[in-house]
């Protein structure tokens, strides 16, 4: 069985809007994320599909910046800039951003004000066609707190509210579907396509395989590393019949063979 | 000596022109230690005594009496110095309803290294809610940016059975200087108590809230609310006691202090439950400003200061 890297044909880079080289951290003594590389595509949407542990919330709180990721080694630039020294309000206005899986809650922040914050257009009527467009309505959320009076789901499509007024250059949405009902599923999607139309680079991080076929490209990440990339098909069925039926997900350790080259 | 001027002034700052104009509107404005304006609406009996250091107020909300709109008060001390001291005695028959709002401006104090406040305002109150009715009230105090005013509040409140009792003070404004609240709450059988400070303490300001509530009656119910923000080297004390002796009674008391800077916050929640039937609950949070909420709002462009005053003031609003 190959769980190793495989270049994917013609998946070449375009544009370096995110170059990741050699990218290793480690914490409380563990190394999450291990030797990792990665370029996206400017204007595409990525996911980066793994198990549970493989090291994708790690990776993209690390491009954020957020304070517990940035003792890493290796080089991360941004449009050509590196991010060693960027806190995060810097990497933000350099037009990245982060969506969180399980949002903050924010006691008397309202709707209104939070969509507002990083907006570039900060109008009224801007407001409302974001939250329209990430399946909300406006008469019944724009004065409501963003606090914990809204469930996990409805404060996950608020942040995608802030996010689509925010038109980032790169957006990092972490499990974009967790809370969110079926019905509602569609809207993300449609927002991620409103983004992308507005020219932002989307990395999506999931282990769904509804929202890895949302993206063009995809990674298979497992152990802090980038193992295969490619087209969606081919990386989703990888994921699908060998990393989730696999006994030691990131757990290399347990099995030599698990090198990048042999089967297991 | 308190003028027309000081009135007006006043008014001003209170942001009531129009309920000070309203005729169905009733309002009380005392500057230093006089009643400057006022006036009253049916059903609503005020009888002020003004003295040296202040004025002393009878308050009566006639039986059955339902006063529509908030009842608009006005207390301040234009003045770099002074003392102000509001006694109040409020009675709120059975079957009653009032909400009075209450400004409170000391907009000219100046504290000086060492010294004690120039400006004390002390207000000691006594009030009775009787059976069936409900008073609300709320506080907003608008200081200087110079800190320099020592702020007193005492109450004892009594609800007699199915009152409601709902009140909240605000200083968020200015400076706090010194700030110590003291309020008290006995309730009676299905009756309804809650009570919110919420306070932002910046340079040496001192903050000290005692609230207690005893719910003594059958199904009586009370929430203790504080939210303190405590900046630079202000320290703030939070004493919050509620204690349940009556079957069904039910009670939360609920505690947060952010602290910035080199801010101390201390929190005492006590709860103290004597009946097998009752339940009360408590939550204390002390901390710095939650890392997650500031990433979140420093990943749409602010910065770290601008994140941090956002989260503070959303939780002081």
């Amino acid at each position: 069985m190959n769980c190793g890297r495989e270049v994917a044909a013609g998946l070449e880079k375009r544009m370096g809007l995110l170059e990741i080289k050699d990218l290793s951290l480690e914490l409380d003594g563990n190394r999450i994320l291990d030797h990792l590389s990665l370029d996206l595509w400017e204007g595409h949407v990525h996911a980066i599909v793994g198990t549970n542990g493989a090291g994708k919330s790690t990776l993209a709180y690390t491009i954020m910046g957020l304070s517990d990721y940035r003792g890493f080694e290796g080089e991360m630039s941004f449009l050509g800039e590196s991010l060693k020294s960027k806190a995060v309000d810097q990497r933000a206005r350099m037009g990245m951003t982060l969506g969180w899986q399980e949002p903050a809650r924010f006691e008397g922040l309202s709707v209104d004000k939070f969509v507002k914050i990083g907006a570039r257009d900060k109008s009224d009527e801007n407001t409302v066609d974001v939250l329209r467009r990430a399946g909300l309505s406006p008469a019944r959320y724009l004065g409501r707190a963003v606090d914990k009076t809204l469930s996990g789901g409805e404060r996950k499509k608020v942040e995608l509210a802030s996010i689509l007024a925010m038109k980032p250059r790169l957006v990092m949405l972490d499990e974009p579907d967790s809370g969110i009902d079926v019905e509602s599923l569609s809207r993300i999607r449609d927002a991620i396509g409103v983004l992308k139309e507005a020219g932002s680079t989307i990395l999506l991080i999931t282990h769904s395989m509804e929202v890895l076929s949302w993206a063009e490209h995809a990674f298979l990440m497992c152990c802090g590393s980038i193992r295969d990339k490619g087209s969606v098909e081919k990386i989703s069925e990888y994921f699908r019949g060998r990393c989730i039926p696999c006994d030691h997900r990131n757990q290399p350790e347990l099995d030599g063979s698990f090198n990048g080259d042999g089967d297991r | 000596m308190a003028t027309a001027t000081d009135s007006l002034e006043l008014i001003r700052s209170a942001g009531i022109h129009a309920a000070a104009k309203d005729p169905d509107t009733a309002h009380l404005v005392i500057g230093l230690n006089k009643v400057i304006s006022s006036r009253l609406v049916p059903g609503l009996e005020v009888e002020p005594e003004e003295n040296e250091e202040g004025v002393n107020i009878h308050i009566r909300v006639a039986d059955g009496a339902r006063i529509a709109k908030p009842v608009h008060m006005c207390f301040g001390l234009l003045q770099e110095a002074g003392i102000q001291r509001i006694g109040i005695d409020l009675t709120v028959e059975d079957d009653a309803k009032i909400g009075i709002v209450a400004h409170c401006i000391f907009p000219s104090a100046e504290q000086q290294p060492g010294g004690e406040p120039p400006v004390k305002h002390l207000m000691d109150a006594t009030i009775r809610i009787g059976a069936g009715s409900e008073y609300t009230y709320f506080e907003r105090h608008i200081h200087s940016s110079k800190g320099g005013v020592l702020v007193a509040p005492k109450a004892r409140v009594e609800l007699a059975d199915h009152a409601r009792f709902k009140t909240d003070f605000e200083l968020v404004e200015g400076r706090v200087g010194k700030i110590d609240i003291d309020y008290e709450t006995v309730c009676g059988p299905y009756s309804v108590m809650e009570m919110t400070a919420k306070i932002s303490a910046r340079a040496d300001d001192v903050v000290k809230i005692r609230e207690t509530g005893l719910l003594s009656g059958e199904h009586s119910r009370g929430v203790l609310t504080s939210r303190v923000a405590v900046r630079d080297q202000a320290r703030a004390d939070v004493y919050n006691k509620l204690t349940a002796t009556a079957a069904y009674a039910r009670g939360h008391v609920d505690c947060q202090e952010i602290i910035a800077g080199g801010g101390i916050a201390n929190a005492v929640p006590i709860v103290e439950v004597s009946h097998p039937k009752a339940h009360i609950t408590h939550e204390a949070t002390l901390g710095s400003v939650d890392n997650k909420q500031l990433e979140t709002l420093m990943a749409r462009g602010l910065d770290e200061d601008a994140a941090s005053d956002l989260i503070i003031s959303g939780l002081l609003a």
